[in-house]
């Protein structure tokens, strides 16, 4: 059963509510620029200097399966650091013109001086970045169309796709993340330690969990396994199924 | 005989406010409970079983392929663990003195300096690990480790260390490890690290 996304105004009110939020995040930034962040982050930009996206939906909007604190925590605080940690790695590179994603595919290009912050600071950034857009507070259900052909195909079923992704999810040691990654129409689980992301090995990934602590202990606590399972009632299957599409 | 959790040597509110009973209590019943619990599953019925955590995470070559990781994360997590409720107390803070006061001098100029360097470790370890005072042939040095790794696997003699894994400290701090950091300073247990020098020769 595919959950189908509600109208348009619902979700302006939701952005609008976001905004207001992430100019409070901002405001505690290390960057001196937040008018500036704030008009590139409408634009989309995708280069130096990275922005802070807005959060696509109120910080409670995924209660109870994530708390609102939590939400704000981690979008404020956390996606707000490794943006101004990227930036002030990047600054005055020859990098500064490139996606997030050119630049995380060829870590090897980036000067070895700044090559661990990039990694550590720009995974962050990507990761995050897409963390937010996977899900969503009508999310949840079965993903449709091309993307459940693909899960049936490389899973059997999808709850066979769901019992090995918690199963990636749960056995990360320490931090990190559990993906579902796309490689030239092909599905695979895998998992990528600390902020690592799978761009790095040339994959596109689709949909992915947070298990560092940060992401789920304010509410769970040790119990990574409840967390992950209240994660499926979140997933914006909508979404992965377009980034499935764009892969 | 298998891996004992040890009780906590002090109340599970006893660091407050530098550190809540509420994270001392899921740090030490549930976290240091399950890494005891999962390295009991991993050697048992093998031949490590009689050997001390010590010996095992010294010579993890030596352990069979199809529980080394599980033992290096679990007894990792054990040892390491055990050392943390040891070398902080209700009565810590200050600094150190005797031999062990010598030796940081020695090593870092000044017990300042020490606890600046000490603290970078601590702040820096991306995602989860530790921060640790080491001790080899007299000489004390910081590192820091990846997650439940622990200095034993390269021979040395950990002293002193901070378990920066969030769950360490997030219900209490959050994002700002750095205040946990300096909070650390006020619980750590001088006494019982000089013990752990002079017992590492």
């Amino acid at each position: 059963m595919s959950k189908q996304p509600q109208g348009l105004s619902r979700r302006d009110v939701l952005k609008l509510a976001a905004t207001a939020t992430v100019s409070a995040g901002l405001a505690g930034a290390p960057l001196g620029v937040a008018a500036h962040d704030q008009q590139a982050a409408q634009a989309g930009a995708n280069s130096w200097p990275f922005e802070l996206p807005d959060l696509p939906y109120a910080e409670d909007a995924l209660e109870p399966y994530i708390d609102a604190r939590t939400m704000g925590i981690h979008h404020g605080k956390h996606h707000a650091g490794y943006t101004a940690k990227l930036n002030a790695a990047l600054e005055g590179s020859e990098m500064v013109d490139m996606s997030i994603e050119d630049i995380l595919a060829d870590l090897d290009s980036v000067p070895a001086a700044i090559r661990i912050a990039v990694r550590n600071n720009g995974g962050g950034y990507a990761n995050h970045s897409l963390f937010w857009q996977i899900m969503s507070p009508d999310g949840g259900g079965e993903p449709g169309g091309a993307l459940a052909d693909a899960v049936n195909s490389a899973f059997g079923s999808f709850g066979e796709f769901q019992t090995a992704f918690a199963a990636a999810a749960g056995g990360v040691f320490g931090s990190g993340w559990a993906w579902l990654v796309a490689d030239a129409g092909a599905l695979s689980i895998s998992t990528t330690p600390n902020q690592d992301t799978p761009l790095m090995q040339g994959l596109t990934p689709i949909l992915g969990i947070d298990v560092w602590e940060h992401a789920y202990y304010l509410h769970y606590q040790n119990r990574r396994a409840d967390y992950i399972a209240a994660f499926f009632n979140v997933i914006n299957w909508d979404k992965v199924g377009e980034l499935y599409a764009a892969g | 005989m298998a891996f004992e959790l040890p009780s906590l040597p002090y109340a599970e509110d006893a660091l407050e406010p530098h550190i809540d009973a509420r994270t001392m209590g899921i740090h030490h019943g549930k976290h240091h409970a399950s890494y005891t619990a999962n390295l009991n599953g991993a050697v048992g019925g093998t031949d490590l079983e009689g050997k001390s955590i010590e010996e095992i995470l010294g010579d993890l070559s030596a352990v069979p392929e199809g529980i080394r990781t599980a033992v290096r994360n679990n007894g990792g997590g054990y040892a390491n663990h055990n050392l943390f409720w040891q070398i902080m107390g209700p009565n810590g803070g200050g600094e150190p003195s005797g031999a062990l006061a010598d030796a940081i001098n020695s090593a870092f100029g000044s017990f300042g300096e020490f606890q600046s360097a000490f603290s970078a470790a601590a702040a820096t370890r991306f995602g989860s690990g530790w921060a640790w005072l080491v001790a080899e042939g007299g000489a004390v040095s910081v590192t820091s480790t990846p997650n439940q790794d622990t200095p034993l696997m390269d021979g040395k003699t950990p002293i002193l260390g901070i378990d920066v894994w969030e769950h360490a400290y997030y219900l209490n701090y959050q994002n700002r490890r750095p205040d946990y950091i300096a909070a650390f300073f006020n619980v750590i247990n001088w006494d019982k690290v000089a013990e752990l020098y002079a017992a590492a020769g």
